[in-house]
């Protein structure tokens, strides 16, 4: 686009000598420049609670190495997966359906709109009063949060379906089913997986509000227990590994949403 | 949908979840949901509560403050990362990570570096709206037509004009697009943020309530929460309806 | 003056589709077609011009059987009609390909809603696509492909289903002007060789005067037909000559001049 300011198209440089491109070396640059601040930040005594950017990768070292990293990662994946899976199943076959049938859409749609722009995560403490503090606990907060993003999502694809598209299909005699299977699915489908990327991060956040709020395991509690215990570089090395996390693993999904569903667009970032 | 020949909005169909609500406390289904009626009787005596009100004022300028800070700095960004690429590549990097990011794993840190008090949801409010903010000016400013800003600079617009006299109209739908969704996370914000830290205003009548079994009062509170959310990023939306009309035209 | 008849075209071939008394309402103020009562000749090129709004796309749906008239019927060798059939095969203005699908899988698109065999409905498919001038492209997808492409994939796919009837909706109109004639000469080829009934929308005067046997004038809201005309241009010069015919130059200036009055 020409209107934007630098360096539009000439991305080699001195760098692409090592197979990089200028702007994952500026990329780089801006991580490293992070982490930096954040050493210089912990140096300068702010506060006791705010440690340096080596002392956390340290903590973050001794937390793999002793398996305490691992464990708890496990205890928090397994309920995202299986939340995430069961919103992923029931929500986009609903969404499906709402997009579908105008009955179903006048039924859910607006609960959905309200529980995807409330602030849910303030009925998390109730869970507890239901299904304990184990992994059905966990589990449900998943699925609160990550339910209607994923709902949401696929309804509105399947409703904005190319109507020339389907028409064209219904010009070949296609019956409804052939329809529904052959254009309105496939042509939602980038729509729909970028729902479930929502739905992913979604969820994660979830299960990290009731291990913070309510189940004592997980990613969540190491948080919690080294703030309790004053172990202020264990606690940041966890929260940064959680951001880590959710960097990686929602860049991945949408890295996966560009090479399967839109190799059209595979310009940019 | 159509009842008696008359077509019915899909807002109604709440109030048949409504009822369901009503139904299931009645019958003391399930214990934590009781009676919606009497979550109604508990909500207007909650509204008429002294220390709700002073809560619902602390809350309530700290969420002022914040959305203030975060939608300035939000539309700078964006504006920033449309218009510059590198800014593009690199701050877009970090605006998406921590848009998707579990911004409440950052809130212990918080409550730690700015104390137990006002700053903390100022701080929170910031970070957790100022990401879609930025995202969404960022889309606006992309789908600024290149011969709009042709037409500016050929009749001899400064930088500055064709700032504020062009491209901000330009990409105003988007922003405010954004800005709802900024709103409706600042809440979400709020809510986790005085969850965590629940010494404070309403995070304390939240526990209070949730630990004395008081669930008429929880769920009064919780209603008022939901109702201000939706009621804000309803507002938003009549602002964004009033620009609408040349969205659509945007070629 | 050039050589025209006006009015219904004399029933020396059959009619393969009729129209009669078509009206078409959209809500109650939108008043798109009243009462056409028009006979499509069999194995010949009808189209449909006029300005914008003459509901001339209109009609072209409702005889492809993609929109229900108000009032009237449809009738394709004799028999009534509602809804799309084997017989007529629609190629679309936006050309309306799955962009997940190879030009091969577009191709066939039609036959694999028939629940043909995936080799037989493939075997035809490449034929069609050798026909209209894409071979080696069978891989592609849409997306990989220019506009005056993927036209062509759009009408491979309508001559696939082997209908007898080929319906095409301003399907040049996305193409760029170069292309455009090439498309025309290449049309009419095809078509001496397939041997259609084609009805064809546009709003160029040049485009319907060289391709038609018979132009049918629809004039603005609410559609009506205004005059049939079967231009009298011999189709044995080369199409450069034809261009410069003088027949085919003075019928576009009447239909020009005819149809001016409806822009002011």
């Amino acid at each position: 686009m020409e209107t934007t300011i630098g360096l539009s198209g000439a991305e080699k440089s001195a760098f692409s000598a090592f197979g990089l491109s200028n702007i994952t070396v500026y990329r780089l640059l801006s991580i490293l420049g992070l982490f930096a601040l954040w050493q210089i930040g912990g140096l300068v005594p702010i506060s006791v609670a705010f440690p340096t950017f080596s002392d956390t990768m340290v903590a973050m070292y001794e937390m793999t190495a002793d398996g305490r990293m691992i464990r708890a990662y496990a205890d928090t994946i397994k309920p995202l997966l299986i939340g995430v899976a069961i919103s992923a199943g029931f929500g986009v076959t609903l969404g499906v359906t709402m997009g579908l049938n105008r009955r179903f859409q006048w039924f859910w749609e607006p609960i959905f709109v309200v529980l995807q722009a409330a602030p849910v995560a303030a009925l998390i403490p109730l869970i507890t009063y239901i299904y304990g503090i184990g992994l059905a606990a966990k589990v449900v907060a998943v699925i609160i949060l990550a339910l209607p993003i994923i709902v949401l999502n696929a309804y509105k694809a399947v409703r904005n379906a190319s109507a020339s598209l389907i028409q064209m299909c219904r010009s070949f005699q296609g019956t409804r089913l052939q329809q529904i299977w052959k254009v309105i699915i496939p042509n939602a489908s980038p729509v729909i997986f970028a729902g479930l990327r929502l739905g992913v991060a979604a969820g994660f956040i979830g299960v990290i509000l009731a291990e913070l709020l309510i189940t004592p395991t997980g990613i969540g509690d190491l948080i919690t227990y080294h703030r309790s215990v004053a172990e202020y570089a264990e606690m940041y090395a966890a929260i940064f590994s959680v951001i880590a996390f959710s960097a990686i693993t929602v860049g991945s999904l949408e890295r996966a949403e560009t090479r399967f569903f839109r190799p059209d667009k595979k310009v940019g970032r | 949908m159509i009842l008696f020949g008359r077509q019915i909005p899909a807002v109604f169909s709440l109030l048949i979840w409504a009822g369901l609500w009503e139904v299931v406390g009645q019958l003391d289904l399930v214990f934590i949901f009781p009676p919606l009626s009497s979550v109604l009787v508990a909500l207007v005596e909650l509204a008429q509560r002294r220390d709700f009100h002073d809560a619902a004022i602390v809350s309530l300028k700290a969420f002022s403050i914040g959305m203030a800070f975060a939608i300035t700095g939000g539309i700078f960004i964006g504006f920033l990362m449309g218009r510059v690429e590198m800014a593009d590549k690199v701050l877009g990097m970090w605006v998406n990570i921590f848009a998707s990011a579990p911004l409440s794993s950052l809130v212990p840190v918080l409550m730690l570096l700015f104390g137990l008090g006002q700053l903390t949801i100022i701080v929170t409010v910031i970070l957790f709206s100022i990401w879609i903010v930025a995202l969404d000016t960022y889309a606006g400013v992309r789908h600024i037509s290149p011969s709009l800003e042709e037409m500016g600079r050929s009749f001899g617009a400064s930088r500055w004009q064709l700032l504020y006299k062009v491209l901000f109209w330009a990409a105003l739908p988007e922003i405010l697009a954004g800005v709802r969704m900024g709103l409706i996370r600042a809440v979400k914000g709020i809510v986790i943020g005085q969850l965590l830290v629940s010494v404070v205003a309403l995070g304390r009548m939240f526990q209070t309530y949730s630990r004395s079994f008081l669930m008429e009062e929880f769920w009064a509170l919780t209603l008022i929460l939901f109702v201000f959310a939706l009621g804000f990023s309803a507002l938003i939306g009549l602002l964004e309806h009033r620009v609408e009309y040349y969205a659509g035209s945007r070629i | 003056m050039p050589q025209a008849n006006e009015g219904p075209p004399t029933p020396a071939t059959e009619n393969i589709v009729e129209a009669r008394d078509i009206t078409k309402f959209y809500g109650t103020d939108v008043h798109a077609l009243e009462k056409i009562n028009l006979g499509i000749p069999v194995g010949q090129m009808t189209t449909f011009l006029g300005p914008s709004g003459c509901g001339k796309t209109t009609l072209l749906k409702i005889i492809a059987g993609l929109l229900e008239p108000s009032a009237g019927e449809i009738l394709i060798k004799g028999v009534p009609v509602s809804g799309p059939g084997p017989e007529r095969a629609f190629v679309f203005q936006d050309f309306a390909l799955l962009p997940w699908a190879t030009v091969l899988r577009n191709v066939a698109f039609g036959l694999e809603l028939r629940h043909e065999a995936k080799d037989e409905r493939e075997k035809v498919a490449r034929h069609y696509i050798a026909e209209v001038g894409l071979s080696g492209f069978e891989q592609k997808y849409p997306h990989e492909l220019s506009g005056g492409m993927r036209q062509r994939v759009g009408l491979a796919r309508a001559l696939a289903v082997n209908a007898e009837v080929l319906l095409m909706d301003e399907p040049f109109s996305a193409v760029d002007e170069q292309n455009r004639r090439k498309f025309q000469e290449d049309l009419l080829h095809l078509l001496a060789v397939e041997k259609k009934t084609v009805i064809f929308v546009t709003h160029s005067i040049e485009e319907a005067v060289y391709l038609s046997d018979q132009i049918v004038l629809l004039s603005p809201r609410p559609g009506r037909i205004h005059s049939i005309i079967r231009p009298d241009i011999s189709r044995d010069a080369g199409p450069d000559e034809i261009r410069r015919d003088k027949n085919y130059l003075d019928h576009v200036e009447e239909i020009w001049q005819d149809l001016r009055k409806y822009l002011e």
